[in-house]
């Protein structure tokens, strides 16, 4: 921290040296906190073999033909995990035409879901990717219901196979949104709510009736009514945006209601109700950094609400709430820990956490063997501004660290300095 | 950490004597305003009625300092005396009634300031009838001040303070070509806005480049529509100044006569033309930056600073030899075209290439952690070898944005005489673990972290149930 000599050491070196797509990795000599059973492990060494890891711990016998990567002094944690994002589907936030997270439609609401949109060469995530994201959720957006979609699950890694899982989630956002969009009444939202899924049930029960026009009309579409069933039937999460806690104890009624699997999103007076959602084991998708009361339903808002929430028993996880700046988690992860949250609680909360509230936490989240091998090797600690990823593994491949950021970056580099080049930037070869 | 009154040991004039010698002055960036002459136009119709809270001298020891001018002093001494920065150096004795603070394994640096914040304009809660940043009514509203839609109360000033700033410019938003006249305020808590306002501080004109001003205009089919639009926009503006400004001048001569009819968007603009008034112009791309320069060369005013600036880093000589400033974000990018180029570099490269950089903020939350947006960009240029010290770097948050706001005379480094305005952190300012401590303005004690009393809150926040822990 004090002197940048060792980052220059770090970055110069060329640190990773290994062939792009080696199939098995060693990494050797780290702090590697696996988040599982086995904890932290000093000089630990991770075995990375066709995409998954195959072993972690101090004392590892390392493969023949295996790539070393030398750890030593470094951290190695798993990657961070975007629990609500658009990567892929949003590249310039006000150039409409590279978007496609939202909607304006009354025909598609629960089951609009943006994935089949995503586009996987996207400028936005290599950006993040080199600074650790490695998988994200995708949240959908819908201008015109409270009833927003469906999300996925995507790795960060590559053009094919991107899609993980589809669909993880159902969103649905209250509060003064959904107060606005259901005509200017935060009980006409939720009485919106309910219908919904009491004609789901309707629906459900009496297809064949449905398909023959012998039932009842009900306000959504057919499409909609089909993708409520998996939320009713508890197999998919839903996740509301509320901030207000009363609002957010209106939604564990009604969740309880229609035994929804719920996940709160916002949660800026979540502490206020802390003891609640902990007993309804209803976790809650935060940013750690909002402490002003930005409006009337975030009167609430303070440093503490990450720190009072995880310690009422409530799993957090955290959220920038920007892709563009996703990697930024590390240093709202940080900020928390300022105000008190325990360091490794923070960690968790960008890397294991969201994998456990989506449900995703049998294949990743945690260094261990058997899981996707998703992890970063950090210059430093991971939530320290002055750290960064030195190398980065999605699904076991070694990441190229380049994005067109550093590749900007290197072009114009030379130009700042006294003997600038005598041709344009244009003509520096990248 | 205790405040504590020590027994009368020294005089402080003998501390005073032990004070380094003045720092190297750092190359000025920027011309200071023309008070020479009086302006012909009439006095500031809201002058200031600030005045620096209840001091007592007080002595930092055994502390890290960030001067502010590139300078690092480890165990070092910070004494405070009527206000004012009394001497920066090593092993002080206290004087009598001096307040004794140890700063063993901490850090000082001067007040942070933010040259670009609407705090007060567009404040917390960000409801509509709060929302008072852009007249947005019109292409040119240079006759407008964001001082008069300051809003005292909102909390933001408070949380801003808690993250060590000190000094902050109100800037009107950025939907016109010209928005209006900036406010320098000082982060007091205050009833009215006169009461915040930094003494003697330059008024700014916020002027803007680029998409916003052709996309607000543009989508009503009134003009501007396009940058050409914008740019024959602030030329006729400057044309139409130069002859008001002369008219005035003329009659200023003698003053026979009544005076010549007053143009308060003309007049605002007139100031800039004799240089009270100090351009600080929303731009981001780096050929419309260079476009205008050469407009700011054919009018013969000077452009303070560019703000957000995303690709300031394509042309650091260029400001360097305009002695323009550059107020960036550290990673801000990609939320509009104007800002696809952005980089994490942008800062640290604009200062190698020899220009004035700063941070800022625009934000109500970033405006909390500028330390920590200042640290990010320092990391990301020593990761590329342009090995800059945190000490210089510490610039970029405190003299650099005094400089462009020309009060760099008054505050922005701890040099002796200086307002005293700083920081005492739990650690180095450039760890996210670290907290402003304590944050003074004028010598007086505005922020403690550890004192519920020196929490300053806003009207706004009073009566929240639940918050307050009021069980019903």
């Amino acid at each position: 921290m004090k002197r940048n000599h060792l980052y220059m050491t770090l970055a110069l070196a060329g640190f990773i040296a290994a062939p792009a797509f080696a199939d098995t990795y060693a990494i050797t000599g780290g702090t590697v906190y696996t988040l599982g059973t086995a904890g932290k492990i000093e000089h630990g060494t991770v075995i990375i073999k066709d995409g998954k890891i195959t072993a972690v711990g101090a004392d590892v016998a390392i493969p023949a033909g295996a790539t070393r990567i030398d750890a030593t002094g470094k951290m190695v944690t798993p990657g961070i995990i975007d629990p609500e994002s658009v990567f892929g589907l949003n590249e310039v936030d006000a150039v409409y035409q590279t978007q496609d997270s939202a909607i304006t439609s009354t025909h598609f609401t629960a089951s609009f879901d943006p994935t089949e949109g995503i586009n996987p060469r996207s400028m936005v995530i290599p950006v993040n990717r080199v600074e650790g994201v490695t998988r994200a959720v995708i949240a959908p957006g819908n201008n015109s219901s409270i009833l927003q979609g469906r999300g996925s699950v995507i790795s960060l890694d590559g053009v094919q196979g991107y899609v993980l899982k589809d669909p993880v989630a159902l969103f649905v956002t209250l509060g003064e949104a959904g107060q606005k969009t259901a005509g200017g009444a935060r009980a006409g939202a939720l009485m919106t709510l309910r219908e919904a899924f009491q004609d789901a049930k309707d629906y459900a029960a009496n297809r064949a009736a449905y398909d023959k026009a012998a039932r009842r009309s009900y306000t959504l579409s057919r499409p909609d009514l089909e993708a409520l069933q998996p939320a009713l039937k508890g197999e998919m999460p839903v996740v509301v945006q509320v901030d207000r806690a009363s609002d957010i104890e209106a939604v564990l009624a009604l969740a309880t209601e229609f035994k929804l699997k719920l996940i709160v999103s916002g949660g800026a007076e979540g502490w206020m109700v802390a003891d609640e959602l902990a007993k309804a084991k209803v976790p809650v998708i935060l940013n750690p950094t909002r402490d002003l009361p930005e409006s009337f339903e975030s009167l609430g808002a303070e440093f503490q609400d990450a720190v009072k929430l995880q310690k009422a028993g409530v799993l957090i996880a955290f959220e920038v709430g920007d892709t563009h700046k996703s990697w930024n988690v590390r240093q709202y992860g940080g900020i928390a820990v300022s105000n008190g949250l325990p360091w490794l609680e923070a960690v968790k909360a960008m890397t294991l956490n969201p994998a456990r509230i989506y449900g995703l936490d049998k294949g990743v989240g945690t260094l261990e063997a058997g899981k996707d091998a998703d992890l970063v090797v950090w210059s430093g600690d991971p939530l320290e501004l002055t750290s960064f990823a030195d190398q980065v593994f999605i699904r076991g491949k070694a990441i190229p660290m380049v994005d067109r950021q550093r590749e900007l970056r290197d072009r114009y580099l030379p130009y700042v300095k006294p003997d600038a080049p005598a041709m344009p930037p244009a003509y520096s070869g990248n | 950490m205790s405040l504590r009154k020590l027994l009368p040991a020294a005089c402080s004039a003998v501390v005073v004597a032990l004070a380094l010698p003045a720092f190297a002055d750092s190359p000025a960036a920027n011309p200071q305003p023309d008070f020479s002459s009086a302006s012909e136009f009439p006095p500031d119709p809201f002058p200031s009625t600030y005045h620096p809270l209840p001091s007592t001298p007080t002595l930092i020891r055994h502390v890290t300092i960030y001067t502010g001018t590139g300078t690092e002093i480890d165990d070092g001494d910070v004494l405070m005396k009527d206000g004012k920065v009394a001497a920066v150096g090593k092993d002080f004795s206290p004087g009598a009634g001096v307040t004794v603070i140890d700063g063993t394994g901490k850090f000082v640096t001067p007040g942070i300031i933010d040259i670009h914040s609407h705090l007060g304009v567009y404040p917390s809660p960000g409801v509509d009838a709060l929302s008072d940043g852009n007249e947005a009514t019109m292409p040119n509203t240079a006759m407008v001040r964001s001082e008069n839609s300051v809003w005292p109360q909102d909390p933001g000033f408070n949380t801003a303070r808690a993250g060590g700033v000190t000094t902050l410019e109100i800037l009107p938003g950025s939907a016109n070509l010209f928005g209006g006249r900036s406010v320098v305020l000082k982060n007091v808590p205050s009833v009215t806005t006169e009461g915040m306002k930094f003494p003697d501080a330059p008024y700014g004109l916020k002027m803007a480049c680029g998409e916003n001003p052709k996309r607000v205009y543009g989508s009503h089919g009134q003009f501007p529509s396009t940058l050409m639009g914008d740019v024959a926009g602030y030329r006729q503006a400057w044309a139409d100044a130069q002859a008001y400004d002369n008219e005035w001048k003329a009659w200023a001569k003698d003053k026979k006569g009544p005076p010549p009819g007053r143009d308060l968007k003309l007049e605002t603009l007139a100031e800039v033309l004799n240089g009270r008034v100090r351009v600080q112009m929303h731009c981001y791309r780096a050929n419309e930056m260079a476009t205008m320069l050469d407009v700011a060369k054919e009018f013969h005013y000077h452009i303070a600073a560019f703000h957000h600036a995303v690709e300031a880093y394509k042309i650091p000589k260029l400001l360097a030899a305009n002695g323009t400033c550059a107020a960036m974000w550290a990673d801000w990018w990609g939320f509009k075209m104007e800002a696809w180029d952005g980089i994490r570099e942008n800062i640290p490269m604009v200062d190698a290439g020899g220009a004035c950089a700063m941070i800022h903020s625009d934000d109500e939350n970033g405006i909390q952690r500028l330390n920590q947006e200042t640290a990010k960009a320092w990391a990301a240029g020593n990761r590329v070898g342009l090995n800059i010290s945190e000490a210089h770097a510490v610039m970029w948050m405190t003299l650099n944005p005094a400089k462009a706001l020309g009060i760099d005379n008054l505050t922005g480094s701890l040099e002796n005489g200086k307002d005293a305005d700083l920081v005492l952190w739990t650690g180095n300012p450039f760890s996210v673990y670290s907290h402003a401590e304590k944050v003074f303005l004028d010598g007086a004690l505005v922020y403690d972290r550890d004192d519920p009393k020196l929490q300053p809150r806003s009207d706004f926040e009073l009566g929240k149930l639940g918050v307050m822990g009021g069980a019903l």
